[in-house]
This record gives C-alpha cells, structure tokens and sequence, in this order.
C-alpha cells in the first residue's frame, strides 16, 4: 500500500486527514514530516494525544524523512505523508525525485501576505513558484481539501479556474 | 463554583447550534461561547481561542472530534494555562455542565462527559410487518 496521499495542510494532522481521507483509505499510519515538531516531545504528544489508538504516527525532520521514505513506501498498509508547509514538502521531494510523485494541497491558510485561491488555499508569490518548481520536476500538484471534492489542477488554480464542487 | 463562560469551539456551525440548542432547552445558552474553526490555520484558531479564554475567562473548553484542530488548539493551552479540555461534546454533556453551577470546573466537566458518553445508545427497530 505504501504512502498513498504526500499532503501540505498547516493544520497537519486534524478531522480532514484522520476522518475525511483516512477512513475511505482504511488509513494504517501517518507521517508528520516537520523539523520543529521532530525535535519536540511535547508537540509529538499533543499531536499523538487525540489519533485513535490503531493508527501509527511517525515523527520525522527533512533529513530523517528522506532516509526513511522507502521504508515507509513498502509498508503494507496505506499510508498519509504531512507537510505544514510548501518549503518542507519540496525540500523532500528535491531529496527523493522519483519517489514523491503527486503533492496534494489540503490547507494552506489565510495569511497578510498571501492571496486566496480557494477557500482554503492562500498562496504567497514565493509559494507559487516553490508549486511551479514541483510542477517543473514532474511532481503532479492538485488541491483537494477532502476526497468527496473535485481536484484542482495547479494550473487550473493559478488561473484562477478553481471553482470548487463536489466531485 | 462553575459560574465562568465556557466555550465550545468545534468544526463548521456545530458549536453555534449546540449552544443554541441549550439555549433553547434551558435558557442557559449565554453560559458558553461558540467559537468555529473554519478557515483558520492551527496557529490562527489557537491565538483566537487564547484570546478568548482570556477575554471570558472560561476555566472549560469544549470541543467535537479528538484527533481535530479544535482539540489540538485547546490541548495547546493545557501547557500553560488552568483550564480543562473536553473532546468529543455532544448536547447531553454540555445540558449537565450547564445546570450544575455549584460544582467546580473540573468536577463540572467530569460529571457531564460521564452523563453525554452515557446518553449514546443504540436501539434496534423491531417492524411487525403489518
């Protein structure tokens, strides 16, 4: 089964992932891939505290991920890798180009300096061109914050053609 | 005494119906306040809720789904702050907090998850076929 959905969502682990995604998936594990929380046990614990008991969570820096990802990729059951941001998610997939080839954008959300593209997608201009770079790499980004809506091409989405529905 | 504001904050509307159901069964829906997490980062929704617990001074935060951002939130402010975090809320939980104010926060929202878990029951329909 293997990693089966690399999602950016700043909220990382929450309702969306766990119930949304997870339960059509039949979800076996998660990794959380952030260097802050990697170094945090604290953090860990909170994130570990409200995941059901049957779910194996996965705490992991950049450079511990890109050591890991094949590990985790011939585990038999389905699997979710989390980013909170663009930076992380393209530092691993710079670090494991042909394993890493399809990003979803769960969540990025609103702040000053960046520009709404979906209702629960804003972008700055830095992260555009951190999504084209991917893009540019063979790596296929589309939005979907849950799997009953419809997906949302980068392209697409850069022109402003994002209209969300249900699939 | 269990006389401070508590607040509900859950995903959607589900927090703003909750209160306004209690509100509607006991006239107590201004004991709560409810907060929703739509559209906010998990950095965003925790500033907002310490804003909040600061504001009202709430000693109870209620909220819906354990592995959520709402519950997450709230955890964050067991760091640092004296306050009691309830997952998974439903009406009968919030119904018993309300109406026991002579109880402390935390006795409060002990006996109230015991009574809202109790309240979940399944009942099997038995059609005659008549």
């Amino acid at each position: 089964m293997a990693i089966e959905l690399y999602r950016i969502d700043d909220r990382l682990i929450h309702g969306q992932v766990i119930v949304g995604w997870g339960q059509p998936m039949g979800l076996g594990f998660l990794v959380l891939v952030d260097d802050e929380v990697a170094s945090s046990e604290w953090e860990q614990e909170l994130y570990r505290m409200g995941v059901p008991p049957e779910l194996d969570v996965f705490f992991a820096s950049v450079a511990e991920a890109t050591s890991r990802l094949d590990q985790w990729n011939r585990d038999k059951r389905p699997g979710i890798l989390l980013t909170s941001d663009i930076d992380t998610m393209a530092r691993l997939a710079e670090a494991k180009q042909s394993t890493i080839r399809a990003v979803n954008l769960g969540g990025i959300h609103h702040r000053a300096d960046r520009v709404e593209r979906l209702r629960y997608l804003y972008l700055t201009g830095d992260e555009v061109r951190a999504l084209q770079e991917l893009d540019r790499h063979g790596v296929e980004v589309t939005a979907r914050d849950v799997p009953a809506s419809r997906p949302v091409p980068l392209s697409a989405l850069l022109e402003g053609k994002g209209e969300e529905g249900a699939a | 005494m269990n006389d401070q504001p508590a607040i509900v904050l859950a995903h959607g509307q589900l927090a703003a119906g909750l209160v306004s159901a209690v509100e509607q069964i006991t006239g107590m829906g201004s004991r709560f306040v409810a907060k929703s997490n739509t559209g906010l980062s998990g950095a965003e929704l925790e500033q907002q809720l310490r804003a909040l617990v600061e504001k009202t001074g709430a000693k109870v935060v209620f909220t819906d789904l354990p592995a959520g951002s709402c519950n997450i939130a709230a955890f964050r402010l067991l760091r640092d702050r004296d306050v009691v975090v309830v997952s998974g809320v439903n009406l009968p939980t919030l119904l018993h907090f309300v109406t026991h104010p002579n109880l402390s926060p935390e006795q409060a929202a002990t006996e109230a998850v015991e009574r809202g878990s109790a309240t979940l029951k399944v009942t099997l329909g038995t059609p005659r076929g008549d």
